[in-house]
């Protein structure tokens, strides 16, 4: 497959599966803000959120404080922050249509009915009551998405770059979720009212709350969390679910090219057995923070590795 | 492109024959006789719909607005009886053979040059002429491998070559995708006719472009088709032939050239590619030869064309085959090469640098189309008819004094077809690009690229200015079936047979 190809697939894969997780955050800042002064402090909630997607700097440039109308429209239609859902469905396409040969009809039309759509929308849509059906229509955009092409793709080089192009971003935005609220996750952090409904943000905002309690069974705790959310591979959006499916892309990625291997393959081998070995108290014990930290820096030397071998020529 | 003008009331409308209707169109007058205006405007919206799901647009960037257009899609199809086309498709072939022969001997002999058929400085002084291409002998000696040959009509037997393309004629996705879209929309008329497909066109053209690779190109040749990229107008093309061959699309950052081969960057490591359908014009080609700051093209591109490692479709220079100037000698070119008469007729064209030609033109330039040779989009042209006694005089005075940069044509009265327009049916004027292959033969699918002038009484087609397209069906020549009646043929076969 041409590099180029590769890299467009990859990048379709991350920006499609940003888009909804874009949308899943939204909803859970939403709620958590209405749910008023006593649990939660808003520009705080909206605050993290922003820091989450990867765009404090900018945003505090553009706006300082954060107040909800402000991040709202920063990180749905924004086209200043290139993770918003706008950019998100511009070069989502744009990737998509460089590389038409290589995706099913299916997948091309939901990707060019995405975003025709969205270009028939306009600064309204996100405004008041209308959000909610916006962000449900981005999630159930990326679902559409990555359905067509699960169930439509050939399982050769190109569903498997696009498919490792959506599990690194998904890891990435799991491991940021957690990182931005890592204070909740302090050995010594109180546990009460407000804590269990930063729980819940975190739950919802990779749309695992229920699966919580079929896992557990039990009370909102930020151990647990941190547990579900880092090391269950039965949860499709945990870290170690993630990088598995990664590991296993890319060996197979490697097989294709006649065993064309490079320092990526060792980098996802080794993180994914840090993660087998690992156990939840240790982690907390270090110190979630640290830990959170080196996982994302390590997400971000992957994919200079991957693009370094396989998608750059 | 202002293919011609006409003063006449009523030109030859390719449906209606008197008070009748012409044979081929039989069927589809009935149909339209029966179905009624509001399920035609439908059929129209559902058309509309389709092409822009499927993304068919045609790329118009820097003019504000969409930047993704559709051309519009008229869902009358064009058509020509089997006899009819049978008739044309042996012109072209016979014409495109004599463009790859002329190709062939101005980038080496020159015999028609020797011969005095075609003054020398017209070829040699011409821009499109590429010096870089002498010496070099490309597979097969076809220079030309996808012609798209620009045809209009007069009259039931009346065709006219307005223009060759020999460069990187587009539209031929057009083609196919009007009639997958026709399928779509009208199955039970389509079933009705006997057509004859088109769909075949993009295994005809992989077979034309492996069968000019290199010689040393061992076993299967890899085939690639270079694009300029998305922001190409006619990029929807490019992908869909890419995919439909399944052969790679690539840009030129996705080649590079070591040791005179051409390599592609992939995956797995560098790949050597043996043809490139490149829909990229010649100046952007190789920055090394041609325009050195071009961003398109391959550095080194040439260099492996002439070590005979890698196969280019169209050959650069092709473009001096069907260059302005060059037209009216083509068919000298058939006499010349072939040795046979020209099936097609050119428009006919009076060179002013001939002096009884020239006689001719000034006497009556209120009659005929004068153009420069070199000129473009209308520019230093005049329209007799519609023109005033001084800038007869004016230009009469210009071809006086520069009898080489003139040629003159008479107006045609350009054939219409049933067009469904805001008002409902009205005839339009039509043009057709039927696209010839050449590689170890000529292939022609029976079919083309028909543009429709949507405005009334225009005669520009093109799809920058309000042009669109219709489907172009070629039908065998008995009468078109009703739905009911179409097992009957094959029972009378059965019979026969048994």
């Amino acid at each position: 497959m041409l590099s180029r190809t590769a890299d467009s697939l990859y990048w379709l894969g991350r920006y499609s599966e940003r888009a909804g997780n874009v949308a899943r955050g939204l909803q859970a800042s939403l709620r958590m803000a209405s749910l008023g002064g006593a649990l939660a402090s808003a520009p705080q909630e909206w605050q993290s959120l922003v820091t989450a997607a990867g765009g404090r700097e900018a945003f505090a440039a553009k706006h300082g404080a954060a107040t909800g109308e402000a991040a709202i429209h920063w990180l749905a239609l924004d086209t200043d922050n290139p993770s918003s859902i706008a950019n998100c469905i511009e070069i989502g396409r744009r990737n998509a249509r460089a590389v038409r040969t290589a995706l099913t009809a299916d997948m091309w039309e939901a990707i060019n009915e995405t975003w025709l759509e969205f270009r028939r929308m306009d600064g309204g849509t996100i405004q008041g009551d209308r959000l909610p059906a916006f962000l449900d229509w981005v999630k159930s955009r990326t679902l559409l998405f990555n359905g067509a092409a699960a169930d439509t793709m050939l399982r050769g080089e190109a569903w498997r770059f696009t498919h490792l192009g959506t599990m690194l971003e998904r890891a990435d935005n799991t491991a940021r979720l957690l990182d931005v609220r890592h204070a909740m996750f302090e050995p010594d952090a109180p546990q009460d009212a407000a804590s269990h409904a930063q729980c819940q943000a975190v739950l919802r905002a990779v749309a695992s709350l229920r699966a919580y309690q079929h896992v557990y069974r039990a009370r909102l705790t930020p151990r647990l969390v941190a547990d579900l959310l880092i090391l269950k591979p039965e949860l499709p959006r945990s870290l170690i679910a993630c990088y598995r499916r990664v590991d296993q892309v890319m060996d197979r990625i490697s097989a294709d090219a006649g065993g064309r291997r490079g320092a990526a393959n060792d980098i996802v081998a080794a993180l994914h057995v840090r993660l087998q070995t690992a156990g939840i108290d240790a982690i907390l014990e270090q110190g979630l923070h640290a830990f959170i930290t080196e996982i994302i820096e390590i997400n971000l030397r992957l994919g200079i590795q991957i693009a370094d071998i396989y998608l750059h020529g | 492109m202002i293919i011609a003008v006409t003063d006449r009331p009523a030109p030859f409308d390719e449906m209606t024959e008197g008070a009748g209707t012409r044979a081929p169109y039989a069927g589809i007058a009935r149909y339209l006789a029966s179905a009624g205006e509001p399920l035609l405007q439908s059929k129209r919206r559902e058309a509309e719909v389709l092409f822009r799901r499927i993304g068919i647009t045609f790329a118009v960037y820097g003019e504000g607005g969409d930047p993704e257009r559709l051309i519009p899609f008229d869902i009358i199809p064009r058509i020509l009886g089997r006899g009819e086309w049978d008739r044309l498709a042996k012109g072209l072939e016979q014409r495109v053979r004599a463009l790859n022969a002329f190709l062939a001997d101005v980038y080496s002999q020159g015999r028609i040059l020797d011969a005095g058929l075609i003054p020398r400085a017209l070829v040699m002084e011409n821009a499109c002429y590429r010096r870089e291409m002498v010496g070099i002998h490309p597979p097969r000696g076809v220079y030309s491998q996808i012609a798209g040959i620009d045809m209009v009509r007069t009259g039931p037997d009346a065709f006219y070559v307005l223009e060759d393309n020999c460069r990187t004629p587009s539209g031929v996705s057009y083609m196919l995708e009007n009639r997958e879209a026709m399928l779509r929309l009208f199955p039970d008329v389509c079933a009705a006719h006997r057509l004859l497909p088109v769909n075949t066109y993009p295994e005809e053209l992989l077979e034309t472009l492996k069968s000019i690779a290199p010689e040393n190109c061992a076993g299967d040749p890899t085939v690639v088709l270079l694009t300029p990229g998305p922001y190409n107008s006619a990029y929807y093309e490019h992908s869909f032939l890419a995919d439909e061959m399944g052969v790679e699309l690539v840009e030129g950052t996705d080649l590079f050239v070591e040791d005179n081969i051409v390599l592609m960057k992939t995956t797995a490591g560098p790949k050597r590619v043996d043809v490139i359908y490149r829909r990229i014009d010649d100046e952007y080609l190789d920055p090394e030869v041609f325009l050195p700051d071009s961003t398109l093209g391959v550095a080194g591109l040439m260099r492996a064309y002439r070590a005979g490692n890698v196969a280019l479709c169209n050959a650069p220079g092709a473009g001096i085959a069907d260059d302005k100037a060059i037209y009216p000698f083509v068919p000298e070119m058939v006499r010349f090469y072939l040795n046979e008469e020209p099936l097609l007729a050119n428009v006919p064209t009076y060179l002013c640098e001939r002096e009884d030609e020239r006689a001719y033109v000034l006497a009556n330039l209120d009659k005929l189309v004068v153009k420069l040779t070199h000129g473009s989009g209308g520019y230093g042209m005049l329209i007799g008819p519609h023109s005033t006694p001084e800038q007869r005089a004016d230009f009469a005075a210009r071809i006086r004094a520069r009898p080489h940069d003139y040629i003159a044509q008479p107006t045609l009265a350009l054939s219409t077809v049933p067009t469904l327009v805001d008002s409902g049916i009205a005839p339009r004027h039509v043009d057709l690009r039927p696209f010839v292959l050449t590689g170890r033969e000529v292939r022609i699918v029976p079919g083309g690229l028909t543009r429709v002038a949507l405005r009334e009484g225009s005669l520009v087609v093109n799809s920058s200015q309000g042009g669109g397209t219709k489907d172009t069906w070629v039908v065998e020549d008995d009468a078109p079936q009703s739905p009911g009646w179409s097992q009957g043929r094959s029972q009378d076969q059965s019979q026969g047979g048994g």
